[in-house]
């Protein structure tokens, strides 16, 4: 009850977005609410499966790649080409899961970030369709989301659904032998479950809510090139899920808002955002590895503790 | 002289280039279990400082010692400034060199721009070089002997060095070479240094054929991936097998099918990975 008047709540807060932070603003929050949701999909994998991906922004720019080209130069219709999108990043995630899910650890975060680079090396080669260093640019969002408010509602519809789904899938018994394997997969395997299609399963699920993001950043950005597939895009993605707090699901809000916003802070001022980046994945990794939700969390677990333990003292006192 | 003879020169020399860079990476990765992100970056910068030193007038082979010196120095500073606070934890260590890898890069681009470099071979290896019929760049060949000396080399410092008993010795089993009294600490440092010193050569050997541009380290980190990967972690024969698999697969992959490279040498990796996981030559850590 007290978690659905908060979502409530989050929900309220944030329709009245537009009316508070109008123009660019409301841009850089629909931003937001996309990069949270591929970075959702990346906490799945590495929060609840206990596997590291560094493919995500690959499975999310095929998607964008696929809207962009079956909108704007084969001129097809936009919502097929959304579903096409979505369904080549997805399929995307498929193979990848068929190769990465044996491995695990860093061999799961090497094959992976490999993966992602041969869509990169893909994207950037074959120029005929892809359009090579030049990308693809086309103006496909449908007329009557041109408006800035109302794509950002759009957005915000798309990305509280896929969030509700994403909870549910991680809170799901499926979701929980996920965790399993996160905790002990060989204890998981001694009980019975099927380790490998469990993870592929996670994984073809977080890549379709990857795609899901692309095919919105298509609707946002209207240009898509291989930069939007490279290796950066899957770091930051990861980063975002790092600094929300891996395993937190909600937290991906936190660490988009936080990375989005120092990402356009920086810009003011100097063009060194990678340097930013790179020196904000450091301190994350030194001093704040669970991140800004899973430290919340912890300290509430700690304080939750506290006024529980004078009880329990006097329970065993009671029983001696 | 038939255009396949040339490419399976080219596939070699090429290889010799990924083994220089490679072997580093291994070396790291199989005494330490931290997968340096950051090995292209300092490929990278081993490339520029060699670059600057040679436009500053020194002799190219004075340049290759500079930048091996400058990256094992960078190294010391990764490994003792950073590194040493995420000891242990293995995605936490990854993922801090990734960081590493992005700052670096950026600053190679604040220091040498975006342009396109390369750096100049000495008078001596320029030119081609001529036996019956077949005319082949001569530094090329020059990067094939060099490969094949710092091979024999590091096996000689590996499998012939206390050093090097001590690296093996602690690829096996660290703690307990620890527990011998033997300060591992201090031998992981070297391993760290001599690494980076690794990929700052291949920096400034393959600056003057590959040339540097911005994103030449992240294309050189993930074929020394590959390599590593292939060969399996620690193992410098793997290595150098997997560097000659990668080589052979990128060049003749460049001319077949120009389109889909990556795809060429990425996919049989991938399949292989996918069966066996440790690599050709792995063995469990």
């Amino acid at each position: 009850m007290k978690r659905a008047a908060m979502v409530a709540a989050c929900l309220a807060a944030m329709a009245f977005v537009p009316a508070l932070l109008p123009g660019y603003n409301t841009t850089l929050v629909t931003e937001m609410l996309i990069f949270a949701t591929l970075a959702m999909s990346i906490d799945i994998l590495a929060g609840y499966a206990g596997r590291t991906p560094l493919c995500h922004g690959a499975i999310f720019g095929v998607a964008t790649y696929v809207v962009l080209y079956y909108a704007s130069v084969a001129g097809g219709n936009v919502w097929v080409g959304v579903l096409l999108g979505i369904a080549a990043g997805t399929l995307t995630a498929v193979v990848f899961a068929l190769l990465a899910i044996r491995t695990s650890g860093v061999y799961f975060l090497l094959l992976t970030l490999a993966m992602g680079m041969i869509i990169w090396g893909i994207c950037l080669r074959w120029t005929s369709v892809t359009g090579g260093e030049n990308g693809i640019r086309g103006t496909v969002k449908p007329e009557w989301l041109a408006d800035q408010a109302r794509f950002y509602y759009f957005v915000l519809v798309v990305t509280a659904l896929t969030t509700a789904a994403m909870w549910r899938f991680v809170s799901s018994p499926f979701g929980l032998t996920l965790r399993g394997i996160k905790e002990s997969e060989s204890r998981m395997r001694a009980l019975g479950y099927n380790v490998s299609l469990h993870l592929f399963i996670g994984f073809t699920v977080s890549g379709f809510f990857a795609a899901i993001a692309g095919a919105l950043y298509a609707f946002y950005n209207s240009f898509v090139s291989p930069s939007t597939v490279a290796l950066g895009q899957s770091v930051e993605g990861l980063l975002m899920a790092i600094v929300g707090g891996v395993g937190t699901l909600f937290g991906a809000f936190i660490g988009s808002v936080v990375i989005i916003a120092l990402e356009n802070f920086v810009s003011l001022y100097t063009e060194r955002w990678s340097m930013v980046m790179g020196a904000v994945f450091i301190l994350a990794m030194i001093f704040a590895p669970e991140g800004i939700l899973g430290k919340i969390y912890s300290l509430l677990a700690r304080r939750r503790e506290a006024r529980a333990a004078p009880l329990s003292k006097s329970s065993t006192a009671t029983g001696s | 002289m038939s255009m396949t003879a040339f490419q399976a020169l080219n596939g070699l020399t090429f290889a010799a280039l990924l083994f220089v860079v490679a072997s580093g990476f291994t070396l790291i990765f199989g005494l330490m279990s931290i997968v340096n992100l950051a090995h292209g970056a300092l490929y990278l910068f081993g490339g520029y400082l060699a670059l600057t030193a040679a436009m500053h007038g020194a002799n190219f082979f004075v340049a290759v010692v500079i930048a091996a010196l400058a990256l094992a120095i960078a190294g010391l500073v990764i490994d003792r400034a950073l590194l040493r606070f995420v000891k242990g934890f293995e995605l936490r260590q990854v993922l801090l060199t990734l960081g590493v890898a992005f700052m670096l890069n950026d600053l190679a681009l604040v220091i040498w721009g975006g342009d396109t470099f390369t750096v100049p071979v000495p008078e001596l290896m320029q030119g081609a070089f001529r036996v019956g019929g077949l005319a082949y760049p001569r530094y090329r060949l020059f990067v094939l002997v060099f490969g094949v000396l710092i091979f024999a080399g590091l096996w000689l410092l590996l499998n012939k060095t206390r050093l090097g008993a001590l690296i093996r010795a602690g690829v096996d089993d660290a703690e307990m070479v620890d527990a011998m009294g033997i300060d591992i600490k201090r031998v992981f440092v070297y391993t760290f240094m001599l690494g980076a010193a690794l990929a700052g050569i291949g920096g400034a050997l393959g600056g003057a054929f590959l040339s540097l541009y911005p994103t030449a380290d992240s294309e050189i980190l993930v074929y020394s991936l590959a390599v590593v990967i292939i060969g399996g972690r620690g193992s410098l024969a793997g290595a150098a097998i997997g560097a000659l698999f990668v080589g052979m697969l990128a060049t003749f992959g460049q001319v077949w099918f120009p389109e889909l490279a990556y795809f060429v040498i990425f996919g049989p990796m991938a399949i292989l990975l996918a069966f066996r996981p440790l690599g050709l030559f792995g063995r469990a850590a």
